[in-house]
């Protein structure tokens, strides 16, 4: 009996792992190349050092000590103090929340909006694709940082709270970003609605639908999986220069951009390097790790690109 | 071809000009202008100066004051400097030039070869720390390796100057000239060559490793070609090709300035100009900048494809 219950359990799932055998197949590939993994696991120990770590430090609630200010590292300050004696350690932490929380936002922003654009610019094409990518063209042709700085000042000059631009940073992130995927997406989908696979599904008759969500769709997914992974260290890298040029996410909430703007004071940049380096080598190393395992990424599921 | 040419040409146009009035309306939507960040100022005054400017006009008046303007070559007159813009740009436009083309001129240097070498022991130790590298490089926020190196080499090492493009009050001329800016300019160089290293290296090697399976590769190694020369005129030259169409999309960078580097080094060039003139709203400065970099980036791209053209003539255009 149980030998039988066995057999049973075990037909449907046979069956799903031979459908979903391009995915366990990926992923054994992945596990074997060292440098996506330990990619994998610095992304995944920044996460958790950023989004537990603070939970289990004594300056947590960032309380002013006057008495404790400037303090270079010590054994009680791993990363010293700023000038307000708040815990740098804590602080670059707490920062990490926010710059990862908006670099993955505003990724998926961005490629939400880039993949629906390129989806149905490409799939339906005539007009509307015409209407989308000349708008991404247009878009393309003003360059990015002027278009940020600009909306940066707007959001400085309406009083956005420090709380809300976070997130309004987000979507002007997103702005900027969807074009590029746009066309991209775009290109692949004009590339595989002409494959054999496709041509196919129009001599079996199927519905535009059908061809669309089951048989087109699928086969964009490893694209855009490598997309938005490489896309997040992009992400992050522009919401800190935002931030350190004073246009992004503002004091008094915390980003890896904004702690480096204290390079911009001659003393603190000279005499106390503890303030504006370790953000610096956070947003590094997040961003190295987030490359390296999304090109990783990219060689298991997108085998024609691999070189 | 003409007839290719002729219909890029007019998409060209009308993508510059409805970019033109998209600029135009966000500059006149930012916040705050020249004249009312002046606290010297009274408000009659300030209406005065708003009616000279003409500042007090209707958007679409303005707009197309500026871009009839424009369109005969005149970007109007910088508030903050009271320069005509042009003449601005022509005064900071060959700094940035000089710093963008000895820069772009060591990132291909370098990736060239770095890329060409990885290629040809590909999967060797070397080419696997190319390929961390090239990751590293990609990876690093400009800003902060630009700060970053300013502290290790001209605050505690005092190696090098920490920023502008001479010493102050120098008078410098001839070769001690030429050196000083060398000097200034080193630090700046290197940042902007380690930027741009990372994704030229990556598209070189993976060319390389193309032409290198190729038959004729292996038809030159069986002639029995040195294997240097299988690499460097068989090899590199088929890799090279397809690099020039790079090179239009290296126009905007070239002229373009670059804020963030040039406002960290306080390089003397365009992008920090803008930098300078954002704080202030000198809009005529910044919307004659954002339109030169429109302009600059339109003609790198028919550029590029023109020259994809010339370097594979199956290319149909």
């Amino acid at each position: 009996m149980s030998v039988a219950n066995g057999r049973l359990a075990v037909q449907p799932g046979a069956g799903r792992s031979k459908r979903s055998s391009i995915w366990g197949d990926a992923a054994r590939r992945l596990i074997r190349n060292k440098l996506a993994v330990s990619g994998f696991l610095v992304v995944a120990l920044m996460f958790a050092a950023c989004f537990l770590g603070p939970l289990f430090s004594p300056y947590a609630d960032n309380k002013i000590n006057m008495a404790q200010m400037n303090r270079p590292p010590s054994a009680s300050h791993w990363l010293g103090t700023d000038a307000l004696g708040r815990d740098v350690l804590t602080r670059v932490l707490q920062a990490g929340r926010i710059s990862l929380t908006v670099g993955l936002a505003s990724m998926g922003l961005s490629v939400a909006l880039g993949a629906l654009l390129g989806i149905v610019a490409g799939y339906y094409r005539g007009i509307v694709d015409q209407l989308i990518m000349r708008l991404a063209d247009l878009l393309l042709t003003i360059p990015s940082l002027p278009l940020l700085f600009i909306a940066g000042a707007l959001l400085s000059e309406w009083k956005v709270p420090p709380d809300s631009r976070m997130y309004i940073v987000m979507i002007m992130l997103a702005v900027v970003g969807w074009p590029g995927l746009a066309r991209m997406v775009r290109g692949q989908i004009l590339s595989l609605r002409e494959r054999e696979f496709m041509q196919a599904t129009t001599v079996l008759g199927l519905r535009g639908r059908r061809r669309l969500l089951g048989h087109l769709l699928p086969n964009l997914v490893p694209l855009l999986i490598v997309i938005a992974t490489l896309n997040i260290g992009g992400a992050i890298l522009s919401e800190s220069v935002l931030s350190f040029f004073g246009l992004g996410v503002t004091p008094p909430t915390p980003t890896w951009g904004n702690m480096i703007d204290a390079a911009n004071n001659m003393i603190d940049f000279e005499k106390r390097p503890w303030l504006w380096i370790p953000p610096g080598f956070s947003i590094f190393a997040t961003v190295i790790a987030i490359n390296l395992f999304g090109d990783a990424l990219r060689d298991v599921l997108d085998p024609k690109q691999r070189r | 071809m003409s007839t290719y040419l002729i219909r890029r040409l007019s998409y060209m146009l009308l993508i510059l000009l409805a970019a033109s009035f998209l600029i135009f309306a966000l500059y006149a939507l930012t916040p705050g202008d020249f004249i009312s960040g002046n606290i010297k100022l009274t408000p009659e005054r300030k209406a005065e100066l708003r009616m000279i400017y003409g500042l007090d006009q209707p958007l679409l008046d303005r707009y197309l004051t500026w871009m009839g303007n424009a369109l005969r070559g005149d970007f109007g007159i910088s508030l903050a400097q009271q320069k005509p813009v042009l003449t601005l740009f022509q005064d900071y436009i060959w700094n940035s030039f000089l710093l963008a083309a000895v820069s772009t001129f060591f990132t291909w240097l370098l990736a060239v070869v770095i890329g060409v070498l990885a290629a040809y022991r590909q999967y060797s130790w070397f080419d696997s720390l190319v390929m961390v590298l090239i990751f590293a490089a990609m990876s690093i926020p400009s800003f902060f390796i630009g700060l970053f190196l300013i502290k290790i080499f001209a605050v505690d090492l005092h190696w090098l100057p920490p920023g502008g493009m001479t010493t102050t009050g120098s008078n410098a001329e001839g070769w001690a000239y030429v050196l000083e800016v060398a000097d200034h300019m080193a630090l700046p160089a290197a940042v902007m060559t380690l930027l741009g290293l990372g994704s030229l290296t990556r598209y070189f090697r993976s060319n390389m490793i193309d032409v290198i399976k190729q038959d004729y590769i292996r038809t030159a190694r069986a002639k029995g070609l040195p294997e240097r020369k299988v690499l460097f005129t068989h090899a590199l030259r088929n890799a090279l090709l397809p690099a020039i169409t790079l090179v239009g999309f290296e126009l905007p960078a070239l002229f373009g300035g670059s804020l963030i580097i040039e406002s960290i080094f306080n390089w003397p060039g365009i992008g920090q100009l803008y930098m300078k003139s954002f704080g202030l709203r000198d809009y005529p400065l910044l919307m004659g900048f954002t339109m030169f970099i429109a302009v600059l980036t339109v003609v790198g791209t028919l550029l590029s494809d023109l020259l994809y053209r010339i370097a594979d003539p199956r290319v149909n255009l």
